[in-house]
């Protein structure tokens, strides 16, 4: 017995965790993509009707929806994560010096991001809101006119970016500052014994050699933004009239609001393919810049 | 020279742009500490005060009625049995893989992190149905496993990599075998790892809010489904909300501020190179 454990050792020791994934993981994809190519509203009397790809041609045809929620996706995205890289960038600069108290700020940066989100999305809704809210107070302040926030069409995804923003910017910067204290001396010695400008030497050493770093830590966050849920779903539900509804959204929302889980489950296979082809291609860029 | 004067702005212009950011990403956790202890007229005055009669009313409003006690209690059980559980299967798995380099398997525990999370929800909750599992314990310590688990295995992977091989060889030469060495000689050096992977997980299991809003019920319901179930009211009781708000966060960031060390290194993993 021990002799057989010695030799198949590696399958031993992942053994459950390879169990837990193929019945918790595995299964449930295939299932969702055999639902996928089924009409049906989880009834117990009625099983799933095969449809074949009905459900993705609909989707991907005529579904307006659909596509909307494709562009919000990508819009919202997009626009968390230049903010998040550039303003991420900004502060690991600033946080790579030295100056007393160094460590508690880095720890207080660290909050935003293990702050459970849906008791920030509460916060948020007070500060969104229109007549009682610190936002639209600021604004007068500075004698802007005051905005609807999240109440608007026009101005709810942005804002609600605008909180993605705040909770993820601290976690690229400590990306990016693990990458800057990791690059080596030489380079800046040299830079200063040219007497390079702190700009020429930012953009000429520090940029291009950060950029690995700087690629993951986009790669990472763009998973994760493409599937923004929990702020989202706590603060608008994907309204006012569909403005915030992402691909996420509007699967969760088919899925357990409607019961069409046919229709839910061949989105949620497109989405799959979305993030991935992401992945791929941001793997792609991060290449072709290193090369 | 010119230069050094110019450092000294720069430097000047550093430290104001820091505390600019700094101001900005705690406001909102100032603002939400301060609300709590409002009335809901002091929530209501415009301009919003700084100066008022602290009130400790909204926190008792939230324990009216004892749900909310058991609502912290669930919290804390489904995410100490799903980091718990992670533990248990997530440390040997990461520690197969990386004595044994398997990094395709590794590479297929990370696709999780890709997956949009209601892809498993759907069979999930017609699995859970059927066996009679919504609104139990077990059904929500299975789905958070799902994040928690893969997570336990990317933090653990490059700290079992780093232990020299050299020490569990010579713990098999004087006859312990693989399973002995890994439980008294590589557990116990690798302490710091398992610390980030438990309080991560933990973190992320406490804040879960997708999985737990489908799979719990009444029995079973967790902070961050009963805080959402608070804006259901016609008028919303800021104050109160507040108040919750702190309630649930409040653990989750002095975690966090005791721990910090072990969660940049933890967050930050595998994204930066050693």
């Amino acid at each position: 017995m021990s002799q057989w454990v010695e030799r198949h050792l590696k399958w031993v020791f992942t053994m459950p965790a390879v169990i837990f994934i193929v019945v918790m993981m595995a299964f449930p994809i295939m299932y969702t993509g055999y639902i996928s190519l089924t009409e049906w509203s989880m009834s117990a009397v009625e099983p799933p009707k095969w449809v074949g790809l009905a459900n993705y041609a609909k989707l991907l045809g005529s579904d307006v929806r659909f596509w909307k929620a494709v562009l919000r996706t990508f819009y919202f995205t997009g626009l968390a994560l230049i903010f998040e890289t550039l303003i991420g960038l900004a502060l690991a600069m600033l946080l790579n010096r030295d100056f007393p108290g160094k460590n508690l700020v880095k720890t207080l940066f660290l909050l935003p991001m293990v702050a459970t989100p849906v008791a920030i999305g509460m916060v948020w809704l007070l500060m969104f809101e229109p007549t009682i809210g610190y936002l639209n107070y600021l604004l007068g302040v500075l004698h802007l006119p005051a905005q609807s926030w999240i109440g608007a069409q026009s101005t709810a995804l942005p804002s609600l970016a605008l909180v993605d923003i705040w909770q993820w910017t601290p976690m690229m910067s400590l990306i990016m500052l693990a990458g800057l204290v990791s690059l080596p001396n030489d380079p800046y010695e040299a830079a200063e014994v040219d007497g390079a400008t702190a700009w020429q030497t930012f953009r000429h050493i520090t940029l291009p050699m950060l950029r690995p770093t700087i690629g993951v830590a986009v790669m990472l966050r763009s998973i994760d933004a493409l599937k923004t849920f929990d702020i989202i779903y706590s603060m608008t539900q994907g309204g006012p009239n569909y403005s915030t509804e992402t691909l996420n959204i509007y699967g969760y929302t088919l899925g357990f609001q409607y019961f069409s889980l046919g229709s839910a489950s061949s989105l949620l296979v497109i989405f799959f393919a979305i993030v991935m082809g992401v992945v791929i291609f941001i793997n792609w860029a991060r290449r072709g810049v290193t090369a | 020279m010119n230069n050094r004067k110019e450092n000294r702005y720069y430097q000047i212009g550093a430290f104001v742009l820091l505390a600019i950011f700094f101001v900005v990403f705690m406001f909102p956790f100032a603002w939400m500490i301060i609300s709590s202890f409002k009335t809901q007229v002091d929530i209501m005055a415009m301009p919003p005060t700084w100066i008022f009669t602290p009130t400790f009313k909204n926190y008792t409003h939230v324990f009216e009625g004892q749900e909310f006690g058991w609502y912290i209690v669930n919290s804390f059980v489904v995410a100490t049995l799903a980091t718990l559980a992670s533990l248990v299967l997530g440390l040997p798995a990461a520690y197969g893989i990386a004595r044994s380099r398997m990094h395709s398997l590794g590479f297929t525990i990370l696709v999780a992190r890709i997956i949009p999370g209601i892809t498993f929800l759907i069979p999930w909750f017609i699995l859970f149905s059927k066996l009679g599992w919504i609104d139990t314990i077990q059904a929500l310590v299975l789905a958070h496993m799902l994040v928690t688990m893969p997570f336990v295995v990317w933090v653990m992977i490059p700290f079992f990599e780093a232990i020299p091989s050299e020490l569990v060889e010579a713990a098999r030469v004087d006859g312990c075998t693989e399973q002995f060495a890994f439980m008294r000689v590589v557990l116990p050096i690798s302490g710091p790892g398992i610390i980030t992977a438990s309080i991560l997980a933990f973190i992320f299991s406490w804040n879960n809010f997708m999985f737990s809003v489908i799979l719990t019920g009444a029995h079973t319901k967790t902070l961050p489904v009963a805080i959402f179930g608070f804006l259901s009211y016609s008028e919303v009781n800021w104050g109160g909300l507040m108040a919750a708000a702190v309630l649930i966060t409040l653990p989750v960031l002095i975690l966090a501020l005791f721990t910090q060390r072990y969660i940049i290194r933890g967050l930050t993993a595998g994204a930066v190179k050693g």
